[in-house]
């Protein structure tokens, strides 16, 4: 398996999910009246309007593509993240019955995923800077600060790690959380696997697995939109950043 | 964690789906709501310009009726005015009339009053003269003493 593999189950699973979130948008926006709104167009207007409320608070240019963007990466993570939730051995049992032996079930534990996201978003974040401060300004933002033009490799240095850090710490946060968050799901589940019959341990072992992974389901709700709302988030910020000129 | 040609993939992917939302869903989702605040922005503003209408229109109609009560107010002074008037000028003519009819019968009585005496002395002569005749036993002849006889009207 060289680079020019491709993990289907990731991108089938991110394919239909983002298809399925964009039909839904679509469907809603299609109807989208100024008059009385349907329950469906009545969800999408309040998404919208949170997104565009939580953008206007963090991007103060003006840019059509932004409000857009955090959208579809908010919805988009949250539904990649939110694969998390479905019992762990369900997905994958199946597609084995169906002759895939392995099929990961959450896109955004496949760093893939998340590393293709982040990387568009440092494209935009790299057009918009060129865009904004020009050439010859983004590169002065680069290496003529913060110790002036006589400390221009260090300069560099910092900011170019500052400026990689930004893809990197988006995608590897994102991966990091779901992948242990997986994990620990999969750790859980180990518990019931160990089922020997009715003794005293095989049963205290059943019912933790039931508890735990209750309790961590339910902590895992919080994860899935906290990590979409942070990537979210940050995406937003970074494009503003972009979009601002240093003094 | 191997990084293969699914990065690529999925940025591809990601690109697609921003493009997308942001041609067919962001546009028309928020192009709704701009459309409903501006119906609701102006709702509210002819809400309020007909608040303002009404109280302009309850002011202009206290403003009628009450220069109407001052109007009718004004009609029905004018009218005890001009009764009293009219009544004034009746009682006047009434009077006039009045005085004109007793004046008339006045006249009238007196009239009747001066026939009946001219009557009254005509009779008193002539049964005068009757008794006169009876007392003297004889027929007096009235030619002869036509000349005491209306002295003695005249004196009556």
């Amino acid at each position: 398996m060289g680079f020019w593999a491709l993990n289907l189950d990731t991108f089938i699973m991110s394919l239909l999910l983002g298809a399925v979130f964009m039909l839904v948008f679509y469907s809603a926006a299609k109807i989208a009246v100024s008059g009385i709104p349907s329950g469906l167009q009545n969800f999408c207007e309040w998404a919208v309007e949170f997104i565009d409320t939580s953008v206007r608070g963090s991007f103060s240019s003006k840019n059509n593509m932004v409000a857009p963007l955090a959208l579809t990466i908010f919805f988009w993570v949250f539904s990649m993240n939110l694969m998390d939730l479905l019992p762990i051995d369900y997905v994958p049992h199946l597609m084995t019955a169906l002759g895939v032996p392995f099929f990961k079930v959450v896109p955004s534990t496949d760093p893939n995923a998340t590393f293709g996201m982040a990387i568009g978003v440092f494209l935009l974040v790299l057009f918009y800077s060129v865009k904004m401060k020009g050439f010859g300004g983004f590169v002065g933002e680069l290496t003529l600060q913060p110790f002036g033009k006589f400390g221009l490799p260090v300069n560099l240095l910092l900011e170019g790690v500052n400026l990689i850090a930004k893809p990197i710490s988006l995608a590897l946060r994102l991966f990091g959380n779901m992948y242990a968050g997986e994990m620990i799901f999969i750790l859980i589940a180990l518990m019931g696997s160990t089922w020997v019959g009715f003794t005293f341990g095989g049963v205290t072992l059943f019912g933790s697995q039931i508890l735990l992974s209750l309790g961590w389901a339910i902590f895992h709700i919080l994860i899935v939109t906290l990590q979409a709302f942070i990537f979210m988030t940050l995406t937003v910020v970074y494009m503003d950043m972009a979009h601002q000129e240093h003094h | 964690m191997n990084i293969n040609a699914t990065l690529l993939a999925q940025t591809i992917m990601f690109a697609l789906f921003v493009w997308f939302c942001m041609k067919f869903v962001w546009t028309p989702i928020i192009a709704a709501l701009e459309a409903r605040k501006k119906q609701i922005a102006d709702g509210l503003a002819d809400a309020e310009r007909a608040k303002q209408d009404l109280e302009l229109a309850s002011k202009r109609s206290a403003e009628i009726l009450r220069e109407a009560k001052e109007k009718a107010s004004e009609i029905v002074a004018n009218g005890d005015k001009r009764a009293s008037e009219i009544i004034e000028d009746a009682k006047g003519q009434a009077k006039v009339e009045g005085d004109r009819i007793v004046a008339g019968a006045k006249a009238e009585i007196e009239q009747e009053v001066f026939r009946a005496k001219e009557q009254l002395r005509t009779q008193v002569s002539a049964i005068a003269l009757a008794g006169a005749g009876r007392i003297l036993g004889r027929e007096i002849d009235a030619k002869a003493h036509n000349d005491l006889l209306d002295k003695l009207v005249a004196e009556i």
